[in-house]
């Protein structure tokens, strides 16, 4: 199993995320959660594009030829961005939430709202 | 009960994502052919060394447009939601 | 926070500065670019922010003129792609790469030292997402220090 430990360590963080997303009751975990999640995603994505003692696809001193593929390295970069924008929002949220309600505990918020 | 369901779900989910993670090869792409045209003549056509730029501004341009896009969404949502609460906190003071 | 952090925090901060704009300028030949570059200077705006109190930094980050900065990011990204198409060629086609002039110099294929001059518009891009994500970040900084009730209240 270990020729391939990046997909192992992919799975892990996937469903670390998933259980912190699904068994925690802070608004603050979930979105840590979510956040984590979006972290597996990229490292599956920079995975996939990986060759054999390959090098960034930067031609600059290149000491060989043999380069990594670019593409997953600029759709990740997409990607990271886009979760940074979603973290900023989801954590407004709690904020204002927290305004709101004195709290970020799901159960007790979904108790004030009936 | 929905937490010992969700716990149930994850185990099955996990099972499943570790026997599709044990069918991958590290290390030895499947498809390489349009990333090695990119290294290839991406050199020659946009003049750049950095590959990665020059699929994410110039390849794939539409898709910096976009990503660009959100940023700029999430910020304004951003902006739009605190700034309500500062004026709520200065009509409590006043 | 005391005098100590203030003044290592105003020494620092044209250095951070400086640097977020090297990866800038330098995205198109070295590891960097616009985004990762806008963010290291963001992270300038987070330590004077850090080091100094929300009422003191009214005076020295605008919350205007970084959503003016912002937006003005934004549609020179539009915008130096809108010009291809005043040229007769598609959108996002790159009229500089090639030409000789700003930015215009060929470079031999294979591994070479890099030349700055390079590169077509990939540095005015690079230039416009990096001035949209140091605003962007930046605004975000202060909205959400904004939220956070004063001390002793």
């Amino acid at each position: 199993m270990l020729w391939n430990l990046p997909y192992i360590v992919v799975v892990l963080l996937a469903i670390i995320g998933l259980a912190t997303i699904l068994l925690k009751r802070n608004l603050i975990k979930i979105f840590l959660g979510v956040s984590i999640l979006t972290s597996a995603v990229n490292l599956f994505i920079i995975v996939l594009g990986y060759r054999e003692n390959s090098i960034a696809p930067i031609y600059t001193y290149a000491p060989s030829l043999n380069m990594a593929l670019p593409t997953p390295q600029a759709l990740c970069l997409t990607s990271i961005v886009i979760g940074v924008a979603t973290s900023a929002l989801m954590l407004s949220f709690a904020v204002i939430i927290h305004r709101y309600y004195g709290t970020v505990n799901v159960d007790e918020i979904r108790e004030l709202k009936e | 009960m929905r937490r010992e369901l969700s716990v149930l779900i994850m185990i099955i989910l996990a099972i499943f994502l570790f026997i599709m993670a044990a069918g991958f090869t590290f290390g030895s792409p499947l498809e390489t052919d349009m990333d090695d045209y990119f290294i290839m003549n991406g050199q020659e056509q946009i003049a750049t060394n950095n590959i990665v730029t020059t699929i994410v501004f110039d390849y794939r341009g539409f898709d910096t447009l976009g990503e660009s896009t959100v940023l700029f969404t999430a910020v304004i949502g951003v902006a739009l939601m605190f700034r309500m609460i500062v004026r709520g906190d200065s009509d409590e003071n006043e | 926070m005391s005098k100590i952090v203030r003044f290592c925090a105003d020494m620092l901060y044209p250095a951070i500065v400086i640097f977020g704009l090297y990866v800038i300028m330098h995205g198109h030949i070295t590891p960097g670019g616009g985004f990762q570059g806008g963010a290291v200077v963001a992270t300038a705006a987070a330590l004077i922010i850090v080091a100094y109190s929300y009422e003191e930094i009214q005076g020295m980050l605008s919350k205007f003129l970084l959503q003016i900065q912002e937006s003005a990011g934004l549609v020179m990204f539009a915008g130096v792609a809108l010009i291809a198409i005043g040229l007769g060629t598609t959108f996002f086609y790159n009229y500089l790469a090639n030409s000789g002039l700003l930015f215009g110099m060929s470079v031999p294929f294979g591994p070479n030292p890099g030349e700055l001059n390079t590169g077509g518009f990939l540095p005015l891009m690079n230039i416009a997402v990096g001035i949209e994500v140091w605003g962007g970040l930046a605004i975000v900084i202060l909205y959400l220090l904004s939220g956070i009730p004063k001390e002793g209240t």
